[in-house]
Parts: C-alpha cells; structure tokens; sequence
C-alpha cells in the first residue's frame, strides 16, 4: 500500500463512528467486542479471551451533541458527553461492554451512569492502583485483571488459560514494538512522519485487530521511507497534556502547519502506557500488573511517588532534542489542569520554552491557536526562547 | 367592570394583560423595560388598559346595524387616530423638554439657532408622523423612542448638513430629552385620544352616516371604569414591585399556565428569552411539574444572537430572515458566547456565507435548547414554543425539525402573542389563586411609591 | 422553653467553637511543643490514627471553606491563578495554594504549621492526588499515599478493605512511626475508637430526629455544623463525644416540645417544605443561601454533603477490635465513594425515610466527583418516586459563580412548583 491509502484507511476508521469495522469483525469472527475508555486498559485479556477491544475516545468534532449535554453541567468536559450520545444513538450498540479506567472523577462516576443508562451491557470499573508497591498494589491490581478474565470468560465461553494469554502478550509486546519504530521515526526525522499521519495511525489502533494494526503500521514504516518529503525549518516541539479526550484532527494540522515538528506526545497514550514488553512466563496476569506498576508511564492521572515532578517531561525534552514544549489540555480537565503548573516550574527551571493552551474534542476554531504556535515557533528560531 | 391583570416584568419588555372574570383576555400591553421597572409597569399596564378599552368597542361597534358590518374597518381607523393622538402628545412633550434644555444655555445665538432647528425637526416630524398612522401600514416600531429617534436623527442629519448646526450636540439634546419623556406615562389621556380618533374617523369617506354610532361607541369606550380585583406580577424584575409576596408568581409558573390557556393540551413549554431559556412540563391543568432553566453560561438563550448580531454589525431582528435564505446550514461548535464571535470571523475568512453560518448558529441556540428540554423530561405532545425567540423564523423552524427528528411527529405550537405569556399566566393565577388580603396595587402610584 | 432550647444550642455551639479555638492554638504552637502536625483531607479520614501518634491534624478543604466564610477565598482564588492555575479547575485547591501563597494564615488569625507529613488519603475524589502533589512541591515532607478503591458495583468487597488495611499495616504506619517518632500506641488507638463509635451514635440520633414533624434540625445548614467535630480534627477525642451528647439532649428537647431547626435568624416557625438536598454547598454565601430557604419555610431533612467524611446511618460504627479494617471500611464508605446507583438509591431512601416534599441538587462547578452525573441522578429520583426535583448551581469557594438573583429565582419556582402539585 502507499502512504496516501494507508493514510485514507485510517482516516476512514477515524471518522467512522458507526463502527463498521467492529460490527463486520463481530459477524466473521462470531465473538464479542468490549469497548474502553481513555487511557489504558489490559487489552491482551480481552483478546486472550477472542474478543475485539475497542477504543472509545468520544466523537471529535463530527457528532452534534443533542441528548449527551442533557447530562452534563456546562463545567464539566466534552468526552462523556460526545460518548453518551454516541451510546444513545445506538452507535455503540455493537459493543458487548465497555470498561472505564479509573483515571478521574468523571470518567469514574460515567461507569455508573452506564450502569443505569445500558443496564443489558458489560460494564466494568478497573480500579488502577495508585500504590506501586508489587506486594500491595500489584496484588490488588493483579485481583482485579483476574476478576476481568473471569468475567470475560463467562461471557465468552471461551477458557482463558496461561497460553491463550502469552499469545495475546506477544502480540501485543509486537504492536508496542511497530508503535515504538513509528515515534522513534518521526522524532528522527520528523518531515517524513507528519504527526497527522502518525495520529491517524494510532487511532486506528483503537479500532483495529492488534496484529492487523501492528501490520498497518509496518506497512506504512516501509511506505513512508520511499517517499520524497521536504524538511522544512521547523521547530521541535513535545505536546503534552492530555490523557483522555482528543484533539480534533483540525488542531493537529493547526499545531503542525504553524512551524512546529511535534516530536513526541500523548495522544492515544493506551497504545504505549507500559514502555517495555510485558514478560511471557507461567503467571501472565502477574506480568501485565507488574508491567502496570513498574514500567507505566507518567501522565498526570498517575500519582508519582519517587520521582521529582516533570523528571519524565526533562528526560524526554532531552533525549528527543526537543526545542520546546506545547501544553495542550482539554477544558475542564481537572487532572491535566492540575499537574500543568507543576510541570511548567520544572521546565522553567530547566529554561525549556512552553506556551499553553486548551480546547475541546469539539473545539471549532484553531486560528488563535494556530496564532500563538506559530508565534511560540517564530520566538524560539529567532531567539532560542519563547 | 371588574378585571385581573398579569404584569411581567421582563429584563428587555415588560408585558400587561387584562382579563375579565371568565378568564378571557380584554386587552395586552407592552412598552421597553428601560432602567426603570415600575414606570415599566405602569406604562404598560396603561397600554393593556387602552388595549382593553378598544376590545370594548370593537363590541360596542359590532351590536351597531350599520357600523357593525364595518367593524373591523373602523377599528383599523379608529386604532390608527388613537395612536396618532398619543403620538402628537408625545412629539409635544419632546419638543417641549428639548427646548427647556437649550433654553438653558447661555449663548444666545446658539439658542436662536438650535431653537430653530428644533422648530424645523419637530415640523418634518409632525408632517411625517400622518403617513405613519393608517391602515394597513406596517409600523417600524411600536415605541415612541425608536421612532422618534429616527425621524429626529434624519432631520438633524440633514440640518447639519447646511449649516453651522451640529448634528452632535443636536443628539445630545435628544438623549437627554427622551429620557424625560420615557419617563412619563402618556395613556392617562386616552378619553382626549378617543375624542380625537372619533373625529378624524367620521372625516373619513363614507363612514359619515356611522357618525352616531362611532360616537356612542367611543364615548362608552372613555368612560368604561375598570375595577382590577387582583394584580399578580411575574418576570424577571418582580422581586423589585413593591408587591406582597403572595401577589407575586415565579414566571416558571406563569409560563406554564399561560401557555396551557392558549395551548390547552400543552404539556411541553420552551420559553427562549433574552436573558434564559426555560424548559417547562406541565400538567394537564397546567401546574408545572418540572422546569430547567438554563446554566449561568448564555449560550442559547436571546442574548447570544444579540452577541452575534453585533459582531455581524447587524439588528438582531434581521438576523432569523438571513439565515432563512441559507443555501446550506453550517455546522457551528461553539455556543459559548465568548467563542462564537471567533468562531464566526474563522467561517467567513475561510469564505463562508453569512446566511449559511447564521442557518448554523440558529441551530446552535436551539441545539442547546434540546439539552434543556432533555434535563426536564423531554418533549411531550403537544408542544409550545414561547418568548421573544419564538418570533425568529430561523430558530423556529431549526426547533421544529430538531423536534420531529429527536421525538418523532408531533404538534408544535407557536404563537404570534407569545411574548404575552407569563403575563397571562399572571393574570389567571390573580383570578383563581385570590388569597391572603389582596393589595389593590395601583399601578399608577408605583413610581411615586418608590421614588 | 423556646428560650430554653435556644440557650441549650447555644451551648454546643460554644462547645464547637471553643474546641476549634484550642485545635489552631495547638497548631499554632506545634512548632514550640514539638508536635508533629499532618495534613490530611476529611473524607474516610484517619484521625484516630492521627491523634494515636500525638500528631495534629490539618483540614485543608476546611481551611479553604473557613476562607470563604470569612470572604478571604476570591482573593486566594485569583492568587492561584496568577500561578497558571486554570479558571477551570477545583476553587478549593486554589483557594488552599492561594492561601498558602499569602503566608498560610488560618481561620483564626494564626499562622498554620507547616506539615511534617501529607496524609493523603485518597478517597472519592482524584482532586486530592493533584492536591497534595501541588503541596509536595512546596513542602519539604513525606507523603503517605493511602490508596482507597472506588466502590464500583456498590459494595465493599473484602479484596478492597484488604487492600486498604494492608496499605496502613505496611505502609502508612511505618511512615507515620519514623515521622513522629513513636511506636503507634494501640491501647490509645483502642480509646479513641471507642469514643468515636459513641459519638457516631450520637449524632445518628441526630440525623434521625429529622423524622419528626416538625424536624428539629435542618439536616444541611445546620447539618455542616454538626460534622464539623466529627469529619475534622475532634473525631476519638473526648470533646467531640461530649459536643454529640450535648447536641443530642439539645436536639431531643426540640422534638419533644416540638420546635423547628435554629436559624442564624431565630427558631425556624412553619415547616412548609421537607427537602433533601444533594450536594455541597456554596460557601460564599453561606447564609445568604440558607436564608433563601428558611425564609420560604424550607428545611432540609436529610442531605448527602453530611455523609461527604464517612456514613454512620448504614450502620457503621468505628470498631476498637478491628481497627485496620474498620478504617479502612470508613474510608471505603464515604459517599463520593459510592457508585452513581447506590448514590441515587441512597437519595431516595432519605427520600421516603425522612418523608420528604422533594429534592434538590445543587451542583458545585469545583466537584466533579459530586456533579458528574447528577443530572441523571436528579432523572431517576423523579422517575422512582415521583417527588418534585430541584436544581440550581453554584461553587463551593469562588464567588463568581455564586449567582444570588439566579438561585433565588429557580429556589422560588421550585417552592411554588411544590406548593402547585400540592394543591393541583
């Protein structure tokens, strides 16, 4: 395939939000798909199982929102709305459950919203421990991926043994491993992997059987290195911010068509949560909370213990030669708003620009924000600062 | 004869109806809320009283044999000479008030010379005020100050044209003088308004032979004593009349019942005003059973196109008949006020029209709306849509379609006289809910009362 | 004897305030008395453990509503934000960092001690995390994460006490051990725990003398009193238990010459409307909101913010001979801790229990772990009992978002709705 069908592959998936993949992979496969919510959740027990995990991060800009705001106070953000109307208009109908991390208030209290509202649906509240002691939170972690698996095993009627999930590890430690190649890519050489391409990709992975996905985006690291892309002078950026909802597509051409390469992010940040590979022995419910508590990465629904606050942003400013760092946080987004300030001293501290801004997965205009990136650019290849 | 009046006192108009004791409307009246509530509600209650005495006529005029066939006709004429009376009073008293002012400078040239400007202005808008008052010609505003100031404005644009006459300082005068007049309440002389409206009506050709009846009618008409029973007032002033509490109605409720007595089998009620959007459910006797209201952010309610008619450089009035023409209606995300405006400048720099943006916006509002609707209970049949936003045809017809396609099919009631809701709804909780010792509330004694 | 009754109130009140007075003298000589102090938040809060260790304990939500009380919270709020902090976020940890940014000065006019360790307790709220991650910045001290699990599908499963207990055993004591210095004091843990059971009986009792009708106590205005002692710094401690027995004898004396609540203006004559209330309330105009009630003939016979530190009308007492797991049962049982279905279904048993004309929601911009889903809340609790539901909106802290006009004008439709269906 080429770069441009891969790319039109995945903004199909992206803009499909009657989930037409989900419901033709239901009817071939004859098995179940469970939905999840921003951030992250253990998708190799869902596919151990013979089911489909799919990636709910609300509904862009595309969904006019009519029975969701009924909902929700005009204070609180965009997501649980966007979802809420997709759920009522049916458009989830092809999800068996939906599974809600325990990333915030909001998102926490949804899960019982969704009790309520889909009473016939799987819904379950994954409880992430913020202790990361192994022999405390891990245990409890661990009690609740087991509790998960023997859901899910009800529901499928399928075992979920020790092997079923070693394979459901592998692949997935080999999607983890494309996904890396693919940021790895765009932070080498950032013209050739526009961030919208990558995004798009990644978003698909929401979507997308996992070794399907893990294909996709080999087949677009082959692609991509056979075309003929201009670097232009540009400046390299990490945008951070955000954990669940999404900015529109228009944002990230915005952010990118103002002078900025966007080197590194956290959008779609599930895809990667754990940075190693999940260890495939004779306990795999053990492995991935292990890999939960040891090698999750840091984003501002996570309490940080040991580490000085903003250490994991520096270490990436650094490592990826970042000039700069773009704070984008959706509106009302207690968590993310929160931990900004304490990232931002640390960056100032450490004299890395930043400039900040928020928006909603609905937000209509970009022109401001284009404004202020590309004055944010301008600054920093003038003067080395903003 | 014995009557009950409903006051709403809204943050933009302020609203009276008179009813008689079957409950059935005599008269409405409405006037600007300005600065001032209770001269607000005097004056209006004043025009529901005038508004009142016409419905007498009209029957007065129709048990007539002759003029009885022409009631209609003579009520046209009659109404347009009422009006131009009152009108005539008003022009006097401003040109009165916009003299005393220059009368206080001191340079005496300038005085000459604005005195006769004023002379002038006053003349053109004398001349032109006949044309104004007839039948079946459409007025540009039923109140004074807005036809007043553009007839002023026109002369005195014109005179500074020629002249050493500042068309400034000539606003200057204006603004001050029309605040004074405002201030005054000039329904008091309706009896002289009626003398005067029963002899232009008589001048007019063919209706000379119906000279006894027109007479006997107006002069009934004049001398007619109306006996308010009981006074209840609604809105978003009330908690400023000098009211007893049981004489004062949420205009939740108002709105409720007001909109169940024009819609009898109403059962969902959305009211956009300026200042809030409600969404009403009511019973089948018209008690509220559950209301939102919406949130202190403005998005969706009056104010908002009001927000957008200034960014456009528009009246807010010319907003619904542009977006009507809209080839295509587009998609609008913010309804947040402060991002709209940005919202609005990115669609028309990127080319957009201004009818497709404003299709959108309307439908922005309504979208809004239906999350109220939703909040309260949903859409019910039948369904009644209320308040000064009912008048736009853009929102109106954005509501309907966003109705049928979220409840199905379904009546949809929306009336021309909507603005007069609440205070219907006032006026028959002062009929049916009389408790406590009523306060016969002068409404005329108000301002002085509070002044 | 409505002067009696007034004099008897008077009497835990001066009881409250004199032992709120003690607690910020203690604090305010911490650093001479070489008391340890620990700064921790009310819900499922651990003061018996606290006090067990002689440590002193700080509130930061109630120093930020005491701000509010006395109108010092705008400024702290704005001071937060010239910090970077967004207009978006929670007005409480504003208010705190503002205050804290403006020299730490306590409701009582003393200086606050700096903490010697950040108890963070963290319950059904995810605020709290960033709260006190904000305050480790500023502070050189450890923090003792206590990680308490949400309850998801309305219980309390053993996995979950478990793993709270085991948080304290291994973790959360041993911290506290090396901070203060001691050994923790079982036998004083033991005491204090027995005395708070008997308080929590108390003021159960209290809860439910809203019952009667008239009810002798408004359960929301007056209720954010009858917390105070035993959500913040009193709970285990003998003052508190005499401050419940007091409020009880005060309370059973009401009902018994059948008197309604005290308000801030004198004994409360006709009950006209019994509400329930979900929700906190606004802290800026705390009585300018109360009055829109009383003066209405309004009271709130039960109220969900009164169950915001832990749930003692299901039956939960603190229990001396299981004092990890019956911790951690408290912190597990508070009532943002609750799923959003066990929320409504508790709503609507006070509902009937306290025989109530309606309920009203008063939905708080700073909380989501309060507001997220209380318009489905207020959706269901119409369809199950058929009652009237309110709703208005306000914050807890910042006054910009408290609109008196706006919830004077839906409170009184609200009312006039009630009194409609009534007659209708």
């Amino acid at each position: 395939m080429k770069v441009s069908e891969i790319v039109a592959r995945c903004e199909e998936l992206y803009s499909d939000l009657h989930l037409s993949y989900v419901k033709e992979w239901k009817r071939r496969n004859k098995r179940k798909a469970i939905g999840y919510m921003p951030i992250y959740v253990p998708r190799q027990i869902i596919h151990a199982a013979g089911m489909l995990p799919v990636g709910i991060m609300g509904a862009g800009d595309t969904l006019e929102i009519i029975r969701g705001d009924a909902y929700y106070q005009s204070y609180i953000c965009h997501i649980p709305r966007s979802t809420i109307e997709l759920g009522l208009t049916g458009r989830l109908d092809c999800l068996d459950g939906l599974l809600f991390p325990a990333i915030c208030d909001v998102i926490r209290n949804l899960s019982g919203m969704w009790q309520l509202m889909f009473a016939d649906k799987y819904v379950k509240y994954m409880d992430f421990p913020q202790n990361f002691n192994e022999s405390i939170g891990g245990e409890f972690y661990a009690r609740e991926l087991e509790q998960l698996r023997e859901d899910l095993v009800k529901m499928g009627n399928k075992p979920v043994g020790v092997d079923e999930l070693n394979e459901s590890i592998i692949r997935y430690n080999a999607n983890a491993k494309a996904i890396k190649d693919l940021y790895a890519l765009r932070s080498d050489a950032p013209h050739r992997v526009p961030t919208y391409e990558l995004y798009l990709l990644m978003r698909a992975s929401n979507i997308l059987e996992v070794s399907e996905h893990t294909s996709l985006v080999e087949e677009y690291l082959s692609a991509v290195g056979k075309e003929d892309r201009q670097e232009l002078d540009n400046i390299r950026v990490i945008v951070t911010g955000v954990f669940c909802e999404q900015p529109p597509l228009g944002l990230i051409r915005a952010l990118e068509h103002s002078g900025c390469y966007i080197v590194d992010d956290d959008w779609v940040l599930g895809a990667r949560f754990i940075d190693r590979d999940i260890e495939v022995g004779d306990d795999p419910i053990r492995a991935l909370a292990t890999g939960y508590i040891k090698h999750g990465v840091a984003t501002s629904s996570r309490y940080i213990d040991q580490e000085e606050k903003g250490r994991h942003l520096l270490d990436r400013v650094e490592e990826l030669s970042a000039e700069g760092v773009i704070f984008a946080s959706p509106s009302f987004c207690d968590p993310a708003l929160l931990e900004r300030p304490m990232l931002q001293a640390a960056l100032s501290k450490s004299n890395i620009p930043y400039t900040s801004f928020k928006f909603g997965e609905n937000s209509g205009q970009y022109q401001v924000i284009k404004e202020q990136t590309g004055t944010f650019s301008d600054s920093i290849k003038l003067w080395g600062t903003a | 004869m014995e009557c009950y009046i409903g006051v709403d006192l809204g943050s933009t108009t302020t609203k009276a109806i008179y009813i008689d004791e079957n409950e059935k409307v005599l008269g409405r009246g409405i006037t600007n809320s300005r600065s001032n509530y209770e001269l607000a509600c005097e004056i209006a209650a004043d025009e529901a009283a005038i508004n009142s005495r016409f419905h007498m006529l009209r029957r007065k005029l129709a048990e007539n044999k002759q003029a009885g066939k022409q009631t209609s006709e003579l009520m046209d004429w009659l109404t347009c000479k009422f009006k131009l009376a009152q009108h005539f009073r008003q022009v006097d008293a401003l040109e009165k008030v916009c003299k005393t002012i220059v009368d206080e400078w001191d340079d005496k040239n300038l005085r000459r010379a604005y005195k006769a400007a004023l002379d002038s202005i006053f003349d053109t808008m004398r001349s032109e005020a006949e044309p104004m008052f007839q039948p079946r010609v459409t007025a540009r505003s039923d109140f004074f100050r807005d036809i007043a100031s553009s007839h002023y404005l026109d002369s005195a644009e014109l005179l500074a044209r020629n002249g050493d006459i500042s068309f400034d300082r000539l606003t200057g005068i204006f603004d001050k003088a029309i605040l004074l007049v405002e201030a005054e309440s000039f329904a008091t002389a309706y009896d002289d308004y009626l003398d005067f409206a029963s002899a232009e009506t008589i001048k007019v050709d063919g209706y000379k032979v119906l000279r006894d009846d027109i007479r006997r009618a107006t002069e009934y008409a004049a001398t007619i004593e109306f006996n308010a029973i009981n006074t209840i007032g609604t809105g978003y002033g009330r908690q400023t009349l000098p009211f007893p509490k049981h004489q004062i109605r949420s205009e939740i409720l108002c709105h409720g019942l007001g909109a169940h007595i024009m819609f009898p089998a109403t059962r969902t009620v959305l009211d956009i005003g300026g200042q809030d959007t409600k969404a009403i459910q009511v019973d089948g006797k018209g008690i509220v059973t559950n209301f939102q209201m919406n949130d202190r952010c403005a998005a969706g309610c009056g104010r908002y196109l009001g927000y957008i008619a200034d960014e456009m450089s528009m009246g807010v009035h010319e907003l619904g008949p542009l977006a009507m023409t809209a080839s295509k209606t587009i998609r609008i995300n913010s309804t947040c006020t402060v991002f709209a405006g940005a919202e609005l400048r990115e669609r028309l720099a990127l080319g957009e029209k201004r009818e497709d943006i404003l299709s959108g916006l309307h439908r922005a509002i309504v979208i809004r709306s239906m999350s109220l609707l939703a909040r309260s209970g949903g859409v019910r049949n039948e369904f009644t849509f209320t308040g000064g936003v009912a008048k736009n045809e853009a929102a109106t017809d954005a509501l309907k379609m966003l109705i049928v396609e979220n409840y199905g099919e379904m009546t949809i009631n929306v009336s021309p006289d909507s603005i007069y809701t609440g205070a219907l709804g006032a006026a028959l909780f002062a009929k049916r809910d009389q408790k406590g010792d009523l306060v016969n509330v002068d409404l005329k004694k108000l301002r002085k009362r509070v002044s | 004897m409505t002067r009696d009754a007034t004099v008897q109130k008077e009497q835990s009140m001066v009881l409250q305030k004199d032992m709120i007075a003690a607690h910020f003298k203690r604090l305010a000589n911490a650093k001479e008395t070489g008391k340890k102090v620990v700064y921790t938040f009310v819900p499922g809060n651990l003061n018996e453990l606290i006090w067990a260790f002689d440590m002193l304990p700080v509130h930061p939500e109630i120093n930020a509503l005491q701000s509010a009380m006395r109108k010092k919270s705008s400024s702290y709020v704005i001071e937060a934000e010239k910090f970077g902090h967004s207009e978006d976020v929670c007005t409480y940890v504003k208010c705190d960092i503002g205050m804290l940014k403006k020299g730490n000065i306590g409701p009582t006019g003393e200086k606050l001690p700096e903490p010697d360790l950040l108890l963070l307790s963290y319950t059904g709220c995810f605020t709290f995390m960033k709260w006190f991650e904000l305050l480790k910045q500023e502070y050189d001290c450890p923090v003792a994460m206590l990680h308490v699990p949400y309850q998801a599908d309305g219980e309390k499963t053993p996995e979950m006490i478990e793993y709270v207990s085991k948080q304290l055993r291994e973790e959360v004591v041993p911290l506290m051990e090396k901070v203060s210095g001691n050994k923790l004091d079982k036998g004083r843990l033991r005491m204090l725990m027995e005395s708070s059971a008997r308080a929590e009986e108390n003021l159960v009792a209290v809860w439910e003398s809203a019952k009667n009708k008239p009810s002798p106590i408004d359960a929301y205005f007056g209720g954010v009193y009858y917390i105070g002692p035993i959500f913040s710094a009193f709970r285990g401690l003998d003052v508190a238990e005499e401050y419940y027995r007091t409020l009880r004898e005060e309370v059973d004396a009401r009902v018994e010459h059948k008197l309604g609540p005290i308000t801030p203006d004198g004994p409360m004559k006709d009950e006209r409307y019994r509400l329930v209330v979900e929700g906190p309330p606004n802290w800026t105009s705390f009585r300018e909101f109360w009055k829109m009630f009383y003066d209405e003939g309004a009271v709130v016979v039960s109220s969900s913010y009164t169950k915001v530190g832990g749930i003692y009308d299901n039956g939960f007492r603190h229990d001396p001979d299981r004092p990890f797991q019956s911790m951690a049962e408290y912190c597990t049982g508070c009532y943002t801790n609750l799923n959003l279905p066990t929320r409504i279904q508790y709503l609507q048993q006070a509902i009937d229990d306290y025989h109530a004309d309606g309920f009203l929601i008063n939905s708080i911009k700073s909380c989501n772990s309060f507001s997220a889903g209380q318009l489905l809340i207020l959706r269901e609790l119409e369809k199950r009992t058929g009652k009237a539901g309110g709703f208005i909106e306000s914050d807890l802290v910042d006054p910009r978002y408290f609109s008196a006009a706006n919830i004077k004008n839906r409170l009184e439709s609200y009312f006039q709705m009630i009194d409609a269906k009534r007659n209708g």
